[in-house]
């Protein structure tokens, strides 16, 4: 169980896996999330699911290195085993023909909104996906996102690849453009997140975001990810991680997810000493 | 042969105390506080035992051990018969005899109490326990017969494993489906090392597979397999997922970074071993001044964990009075020992912080104590104009749980009561819908380890019943469609 079937580097840093894990992929849905351990002593970390082939038994992750965790779970090959694989957790999103809908993603958030994007196509809605980062190397699943929906718009924030600019730019011209527009999802960093909700404030359309709040068990037993929607605390776990984008205390959210900089980063510095002692595995 | 003692020295005879690691060293390390008695200890003990004909002390006893028949073979130095007689009616016996509150159970209605001195029956259990393992001596496996019928146990507490391990005895098929990683519910992710070493628990739970139960891990029953689906699968199915859910106060700034629930922070450093970080992968807050809210004993055990890990200074902040604390008073009085700091009469008002989101203090207002309220107990009453403010850089809030309705919501016919528990006859367990029973917490809120084994040891006797005579959710499902298709 829970073995890497298929590994793919998609960037430097950037990591697409298939894992196998039945039971997660026959009962998985657009939106939801599962939970990862690498190793016994390993932490456990959330992932919003990129894929999923229900016949193969199959789900697929994919996640940048930011910190000792997933550095390490960049190490893993084809065939080597994870710890542990929980799953599907979280609320579905809410697919419904819609009409015109737009999905936004960001950095790794591409893989996340990749899911929710073919379902809402499958659901006869018209989908303008807009995929962005930082530079052309970063662009990933360009093709699957472009299969998922019914256009497709690239940006690039230095010009490398497609439109120059931010995902938001070209979001807010389509919404001036169009005001038949009836939702939107927007998975990324919490900044772009964010600037993604002040985006569709005025028209106003409806935007939904997933929030990637610091999790432990992930089916609503510690509170760790708490987040507060519309002045009330939820759950990013059990009561998310789809959210109201304009409830969102984004303040609160950022804060809340710098919680352990300096222990991951001592995690990271510790992993990355050339004679370190600790018992990861890496000698 | 059992080394009689004159009667007269028996009475006369006090209890023998537990070793203890010292208040100063235990603070620092996780290590287990009680060292256990020795076997010279435990016969001494086990001698003052009056061995009375109608001992009371047994029906005092959930998970309804023969207590004088295990103290005797204490006493003969039958260490083997007393773990095997322990082992008849419970299976966590090192567990139970560690975190039971004995002091309200089987030693309140020793007769001995009555002098001040009842026999110290948990930690004779716990003694014989820790002998057995310790000489690698197993239960005997019971002779089975085979019954076709299948159990769906949900969660791996205290609760599912009791019900599971006595419907395994009997001969059926039982599978536990666990949420976490690790079996053991509470007894892992709630109770720290120092009062339950994790080895002891994995131990357990071993033996307990020994029997037959297969332990399912990773496994969210409500998001994987719904209840409906495990219906169709299995002929019965026990309920004992645990209260989940953790309380807040409802302050302003309860959502600051250092907030944790007790739920988190235990967790952090039980099942996740943040303790040991960065040896283990998952970080925990290192306050320099930690405040808990609340004086039960998962109070207790987040207030003592947070010295343990390096605070200066940690607090216990509670509402009412010392008359009203709800934690074992052994828990009270370690805690106390290792320079736990109690603020009664207090009330938190309001977390402060800094721009970072990080805890600076927490306002509270001076409280009294009024006419009695609901519980029985003194209502506590702000005094007006009595706010302060208690420095600090981090806050655990241990004030409860609630129902985390997961497992209800994908139970159909299944009723829960007004909040989220599950509501069951309370002499076979079953819950509103035929062949599902429940116990534990996700029906008391949050209890004691030793109700959930005896609500676990209630409900596989009503299984079997349940079972013997012909019922099956297997069977009625099948039934039905077979209906439907005609």
């Amino acid at each position: 169980m829970y073995k890497v079937i298929n590994k793919e580097r998609l960037h430097e840093i950037i990591y697409s896996m298939w894992i196998e894990a039945p039971e997660v992929a026959q009962f998985v849905q657009p939106g939801q999330f599962i939970i990862l351990m690498i190793k016994e002593r390993g932490e456990r970390i959330p992932l919003t699911v990129a894929d999923f082939g229900r016949g193969k038994g199959l789900i697929r992750i994919v996640f940048q290195i930011v910190g000792k965790t997933s550095e390490e779970l960049s190490t893993l090959e084809e065939g080597d085993k994870l710890f542990s694989f929980i799953g599907p957790l979280g609320k579905k999103t809410e697919i419904e023909n819609y009409g015109k809908v737009i999905t936004v993603g960001g950095g790794t958030g591409i893989a996340c909104i990749h899911p929710i994007t073919r379902a809402l196509k499958e659901a006869g809605n018209e989908v303008i996906s807009i995929i962005g980062a930082r530079n052309k190397e970063l662009i990933i699943m360009e093709e699957e996102i472009r299969k998922a929906s019914s256009k497709l718009i690239v940006t690039t924030d230095d010009g490398s690849y497609g439109r120059k600019g931010f995902v938001t730019q070209v979001l807010k011209e389509l919404l001036d453009k169009d005001k038949t527009i009836k939702k939107v999802w927007t998975i990324g960093p919490a900044i772009m997140m964010k600037v993604t909700c002040e985006t569709t404030k005025p028209c106003p359309v409806e935007t939904i975001v997933s929030l990637n709040s610091i999790m432990v068990d992930g089916t609503g037993m510690c509170g760790s990810c708490r987040v507060t929607i519309g002045g009330e605390t939820k759950f990013a776990c059990t009561d998310g991680p789809e959210f109201d984008g304009q409830l969102v205390d984004w303040v609160e959210f950022m804060n809340r997810l710098s919680r352990y900089k300096d222990a991951e980063k001592k995690s990271w510095d510790l992993y990355h000493e050339p004679t370190h002692l600790c018992s990861c595995g890496r000698g | 042969m059992a080394k009689m003692i004159h009667p007269k020295e028996r009475m006369q005879r006090e209890q023998v105390p537990m070793p203890e690691q010292k208040p100063q060293e235990r603070s620092h390390n996780f290590k287990e506080v009680p060292l256990g008695y020795t076997k010279e200890q435990a016969i001494y003990e086990a001698q003052r035992c009056l061995q009375c004909k109608n001992p009371k002390c047994v029906p005092g006893c959930p998970a309804e051990i023969n207590i004088p028949q295990f103290i005797k073979k204490i006493v003969e130095e039958n260490f083997t018969g007393a773990y095997l007689e322990i082992l008849k009616t419970d299976d966590l016996p090192a567990i139970t005899g560690r975190v039971c509150p004995q002091e309200e159970q089987c030693q309140q209605v020793c007769i001995l109490e009555k002098q001040g001195k009842p026999i110290s029956i948990g930690r004779l259990e716990r003694f014989v326990a820790d002998w057995a393992r310790e000489n690698n001596i197993h239960g005997k496996l019971p002779k089975i017969s085979i019954k076709e019928q299948r159990v769906a146990v949900v969660g791996s507490g205290p609760a599912g494993l009791t019900c599971a391990a006595d419907l395994a005895k009997i001969g059926y098929e039982v599978t536990i489906f666990e949420a976490l990683h690790r079996p053991g519910g509470v007894l892992v992710y709630g109770i720290p090392e120092f009062r339950l070493p994790k080895s002891i628990v994995e131990y357990e739970v071993k033996e307990i597979e020994k029997l037959g139960v297969k332990v399912v891990t990773d496994f969210v029953v409500g998001t994987i397999k719904s209840v409906d689906n495990l219906t169709q699968e299995f002929d019965a199915i026990f309920l004992a997922n645990g209260a989940g859910a953790p309380r807040f106060m409802n302050i302003p700034g309860e959502n600051l970074n250092d907030v944790y629930s007790a739920n988190e922070f235990l967790t952090r450093s039980n099942l996740m071993k943040a303790y040991l970080f960065p040896e283990y992968d998952t970080p925990i807050k290192i306050g320099k001044r930690a405040a808990t809210i609340g004086a039960g004993n998962v109070a207790m055990d987040s207030a003592r964990t947070a010295l343990r890990l390096g605070a200066a200074k940690s607090y216990i902040v509670y509402r009412r009075s010392r008359k009203e604390v709800p934690a074992r008073a052994e828990e009270v009085h370690h805690a106390e020992e290792e320079g736990i700091i109690f603020n009664f009469l207090t009330l938190p008002i309001k977390v402060l912080g800094d721009d970072k989101g990080n805890v600076s203090g927490m306002e509270c207002l001076k409280m009294e104590l009024g006419e009695p309220d609901d519980s029985g107990r003194r209502r506590p009453i702000p005094i007006p104009a009595s706010n302060f403010v208690i420095e600090v850089d981090m806050v655990i809030d241990a004030i409860g749980t609630s129902a985390n309705p997961i497992v209800a919501r994908s139970a159909t016919g299944v009723e829960v009561n007004q909040w989220g528990y599950f509501i069951i006859d309370d002499n076979t367990k079953i819950t509103t819908k035929e062949g599902i029973f429940a116990g534990g917490d996700i029906v008391r809120g949050s209890a004691t380890v030793i109700s959930a084994v005896g609500d676990g040891k209630v409900a596989a006797r009503a299984i079997n019943h349940y079972l013997n005579s012909g019922g099956s959710l297997r069977k009625n499902n099948n039934q039905n469609n077979f209906k439907i298709r005609r």
